[in-house]
């Protein structure tokens, strides 16, 4: 309904213009019907470039000031997402400066030498000098970044086995997620969407003869210890997804047919971060939101909105299907005791199969 | 302008057979003709893929919310008026596809490149008229089965305009994976043959026809950026077919060149040894250099109309050469940059970081040459200047953030966010529309004869540009807080509850934005008709096309094909009482021609 009466208001306002388009051609008819433009044209124009600037720079300000408490800038909660998040603030802050001189260059530009009847531009076709200085600008500029942000990259991607990392798997369907964990030996078991037996409750297509797989445990929940580095391998069953922690600023693709990897240390425990005050604003406003739209859900008729509790979260990222918004598993990190107390609870492969 | 008219004998030239009704607006072999009709194949599609775009946003902003627009428009994809997740995937799907391919590729390239290649180099009309015209019928036909494609009885292609397989592959993963995604296949196997023939007819007839005395360094920079285009486009679209015909092979025929162990809907299916990844390096080995085949001619259009308005030569011709030739290079040894996090070895990530990087010296060069082109000059600001002005500054928005997604570190947590669609949207979306809507109202007095309303171009100039940046400038945000695109809605998510009002607001920006290219269509359409006569170098330019007659007529030239003294940019050259000197008119006794 709200869409609706949006689209009436325009068309109206559309009309409206339509005519003053008219009236402001018929005014004119009389002195000169060019629809090409003229002095008064240009100086209107030259204005409105001026203006336009503004508006850029109060999008960039309003959107900053607003929008830009962002998770990716603060709260990364694992040991890498610093290296990326400061990289990211360095590049951010390159690209702002570039593109406030700039703009303001064009559209000052635009603004200072709108034209004039009667006045010649001045005729200058190239000047190598210029030139050089703004290829050799960028050129110092980028590689800078590129030297940084491919440090940052091989250190990321980077699995140092000596660590002893903890080794999880990833496994994707439409539309969600399961973790196996390799358990005591730290080995996963082999496995293939082939050897899926529901029957046997094999739901991951377990070697059943492995004995690395005997131990595995399945969940749907992924818990991790705090300050454990974590190996993930990633599988899917059915079709491409995507394994998005953003709060951890890691990601990689499920591909059907293939492992891929990616390795991580979650330094903040979900209750710590709970405790952060970024976060607790962050929830309180969010938890506002919620409220409002509850009152109005009530007043239809309908259940309200339960209060939002923060909690870390694996999303689905890559295209998968109908439900592909809704693919999301709960994160969990905690202390190495809690963590172990969670894993006695769970049931390993073996025992798990119903014979 | 007098003083430049072309002073050939109007006689006719033997050019001239008679044509009937078909002959003339239909099965044309005329270049001027076939640019009209793509351009006007191509706004139809356009507006198929803008109001998709408002569905869609709508459904962002007011997620699950009854609406008489999709009870109108979806039918049975709308139970109650509320938007099915499906068809929501199906509308972004067929959305990107209309808007990259058949807008802002055959749209633009083939309406620009069939209008000025012939004009602009004095040819009487392309090397091949009869296929100019198959491959115009062939983007028709592509045109028609894509639009069939939306009334298929399981919903029309739905996994995104990259069709990864195997969510493509499999009508059990995806209603729209069955006929629908058949059709995007054949559309689109069709489309590529469509635009091989173009670029192949434009790549020769760049190399063969040129008047005499236009060397290559005497072309003017759009003939340059549709050259280039054409080649890239002849370099990288085969593999892009290659990529349909395989993934057609795995669909209907049982092989298994991107599938491997699936297991779905209960049971394995047989394929076994393919790869996904294997799709996306063949996908995006045309993917990227596509961003170039939209970008570049809209910048080549950008250099003629910003140099004629400015009444300014483009600043550093060579510079601007050799940087097109540096990006169609470039373009095709990145497109790496898209599968940062694919699963692909992290050192070839590595080797595509340092290449996509690279590509942002040249963009670089450009944004700044147009800048100093600017400066000093006596700037005319028609609507194409306006829209010029506003691609410069669209490209450098969206272009500097491609300096994140590029850095592959950086793209673990923003690829596949709003942040990306913020970014293609600006740097490529948006600056290639401009271009597109510069060239028309640069070259509308020649395409048809008659003048479209400045009035109504500065209106829909500045609604459009304010709309733009209201639209695409907050997606950085909600990309950089973690949202993922192509999600049917974010409520699901509680944890993105404080980003759903940025939703409406860019909804409501969509939506003004979107219906204000109403004011265009009206202006177009009826310009056409009662436009003011034009006269025949309206923005005093001096290239080749504005010297042939308005009117009309087969082989462009009533006499002699003009020949060449000079290049196009000899704007406000001292010793000159004009501030123009088309190319036509020969050098001076003494007057030097510049070196470069
Ligand atoms: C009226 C202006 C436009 C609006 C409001 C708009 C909006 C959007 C939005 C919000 C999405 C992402 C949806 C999602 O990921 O869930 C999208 C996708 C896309 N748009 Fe646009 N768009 C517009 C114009 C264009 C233009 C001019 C192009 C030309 C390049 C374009 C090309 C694309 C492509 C390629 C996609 C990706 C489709 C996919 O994810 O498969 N759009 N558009
Ligand atoms: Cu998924
Ligand atoms: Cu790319």
């Amino acid at each position: 309904m709200t869409a609706l009466l949006t689209i009436l208001v325009l068309v109206f306002i559309l009309v409206a213009i339509w005519q003053m388009v008219k009236i402001f051609d018929l005014a004119q008819a009389k002195v000169e019907n060019s629809q090409i433009a003229t002095d008064n044209d240009n100086r209107i124009n030259g204005y409105l470039m001026i203006s336009f600037l503004a508006f850029i720079y109060i999008i960039t300000i309003v959107s900053f000031v607003k929008w830009g408490d962002l998770p990716l800038l603060s709260n990364s909660a694992s040991e890498h997402g610093p290296q990326i998040d400061n990289l990211m603030i360095i590049s951010l802050t390159i690209i702002f400066i570039v593109q406030t001189v700039t703009q303001f260059l064009l559209h000052y530009f635009a603004f200072k030498y709108k034209g004039e009847k009667g006045r010649k531009a001045l005729f200058f076709a190239d000047n190598n000098k210029l030139e050089t200085i703004w290829t050799i600008i960028p050129v110092i500029v980028l590689a800078g970044l590129i030297i940084y942000g491919l440090s940052t990259w091989i250190n990321i991607m980077g699995v140092d086995e000596s660590d002893d990392p903890l080794v999880v798997e990833l496994y994707a369907q439409q539309f969600n997620w399961k973790a196996r964990y390799a358990g005591e030996d730290n080995t996963l078991g082999k496995a293939n969407v082939r050897l899926i037996d529901f029957d046997r409750a094999n739901i991951l297509g377990l070697d059943e003869a492995d004995p690395n797989a005997q131990d595995d445990v399945i969940t749907t929940e992924l818990h991790l210890p705090v300050g454990k580095p974590v190996l993930f391998k990633m599988r899917s069953q059915d079709v491409l997804h995507s394994a998005y922690m953003p709060h951890f600023r890691a990601q990689m693709n499920c591909v059907p047919g293939m492992i891929t990897q990616f390795g991580f240390t979650p330094t903040v425990t979900t209750a710590e971060m709970r405790l952060t005050p970024e976060m607790t604003d962050k929830v309180v406003n969010i938890n506002n939101i919620r409220v409002e739209k509850s009152k109005e859900l009530i007043a239809n008729g309908e259940p309200a909105l339960d209060r939002y509790e923060f909690d870390y979260l694996l999303l689905c990222n890559k295209i998968c299907g109908k439900s592909h918004y809704n693919m999301q598993m709960k994160i969990i990190v905690e202390t190495q005791e809690e963590y172990n107390a969670w894993m006695k609870e769970q049931k390993v492969f073996k025992n798990s199969l119903i014979n | 302008m007098s003083a430049h008219e072309d002073t050939h004998a109007h006689e006719d030239h033997g050019h001239h057979h008679k044509e009937t009704f078909v002959t003339k607006y239909i099965f044309s072999q005329d270049h001027k003709m076939i640019a009209r009709q793509y351009l006007i194949t191509g706004t139809i599609m356009g507006v198929i893929g803008v109001f998709m775009s408002m569905m869609f946003r709508i459904q962002l902003a007011w997620p699950e919310k009854p609406n008489v627009l999709f009870e109108a428009f979806l039918g049975k994809w709308a139970p109650n008026g509320v938007m099915d997740a499906d068809i929501y995937l199906a509308l972004v799907t067929i959305h990107g596809t209309i808007m990259v391919f058949f807008v802002l590729t055959a749209g633009l390239s083939g309406t620009f490149s069939n209008l000025l290649i012939p004009l602009q180099i004095g040819a009487r009309d392309m090397a091949s008229g009869f296929l100019n015209m198959v491959s115009y019928w062939l983007f028709f036909l592509s045109s028609v089965i894509m639009v069939i494609s939306l009334f298929v009885q399981a919903g029309p292609a739905a996994a995104g305009w990259t069709v990864y397989p195997p969510l493509s592959a499999l009508p059990m993963a995806q209603g729209g994976s069955g006929m629908g995604m058949t059709l995007w296949l054949v559309s689109m196997a069709i489309f590529i043959a469509s635009s091989l023939l173009g670029s192949l007819n434009y790549i020769v007839t760049v190399i063969n026809l040129r008047t005499k005395g236009m060397s290559m360094t005497r072309l003017p920079l759009t003939i340059w950026a549709f050259f280039v285009t054409a080649i890239i486009g002849v370099i990288s679209f085969p593999v892009l077919l290659s990529a349909a015909l395989l993934l057609i092979m795995d669909r209907s025929f049982g092989t298994s060149f991107f599938l491997s162990d699936i297991f779905i809907q209960g049971e394995v299916l047989h394929y076994q040894g393919g790869s996904p990844v294997l799709f996306e390096h063949l996908f995006w080995f045309l993917g990227h250099p596509e961003v170039y085949i939209v970008l570049l001619p809209a910048l080549g259009i950008t250099s003629e109309v910003i140099a004629t308005n400015s009444r300014k030569p483009i600043f550093g011709y060579r510079a601007m050469v050799a940087s097109i030739l540096a990006i169609a290079f470039l373009s095709t040894i990145v497109w790496g940059h898209h599968m940062f996090v694919s699963g692909m070895n992290p050192f070839l990530g590595s080797v595509f970081t340092f290449t996509t990087l690279l590509i942002a010296i040249p963009s670089a060069v450009k944004a700044f040459n147009y800048i100093t082109t600017l400066w000093k000059g006596n700037l005319q600001m028609n609507p194409a200047m306006l829209f010029s002005i506003g691609l410069v500054s669209t490209f450098i928005t969206g272009g500097l953030t491609g300096i994140i997604l590029g850095d592959s570190a950086l793209d673990i947590n923003v690829h596949d966010t709003y942040f990306v669609v913020a970014h293609f949207h600006l740097v490529m979306g948006i600056s290639a529309l401009y271009g597109m809507f510069a060239g028309i109202y640069h070259w509308f007095p020649r395409m048809f004869g008659r003048m479209l309303n400045k009035n109504l171009g500065y209106i829909h100039f500045w609604v459009t540009a304010i709309c733009a940046y209201g639209v695409f400038f907050p997606m950085h945000f909600i990309g950089m807080a973690g949202l993922p695109r192509r999600y049917y809605t974010n409520s699901n998510f509680p944890l993105f509850d404080d980003l759903a009002n940025v939703n409406v607001i860019i909804t409501l920006f969509a939506l003004v934005g979107g219906v204000f290219q109403l004011v265009f269509l009206w202006n177009f359409f009826s310009s056409m008709f009662y436009g003011k006569k034009a006269e025949q170098n309206p923005w005093r330019s001096n290239t080749l096309e504005w010297t042939a007659p308005v009117e009309h007529i087969h082989g462009n030239w009533p006499g002699e094909i003009p020949h060449v003294y000079r290049w196009s940019y000899d704007y406000s050259k001292p010793g000159h009482d004009e501030d123009f000197v088309p190319q036509n008119i020969p050098l001076k006794e003494g007057e030097e021609e510049l070196q470069h």
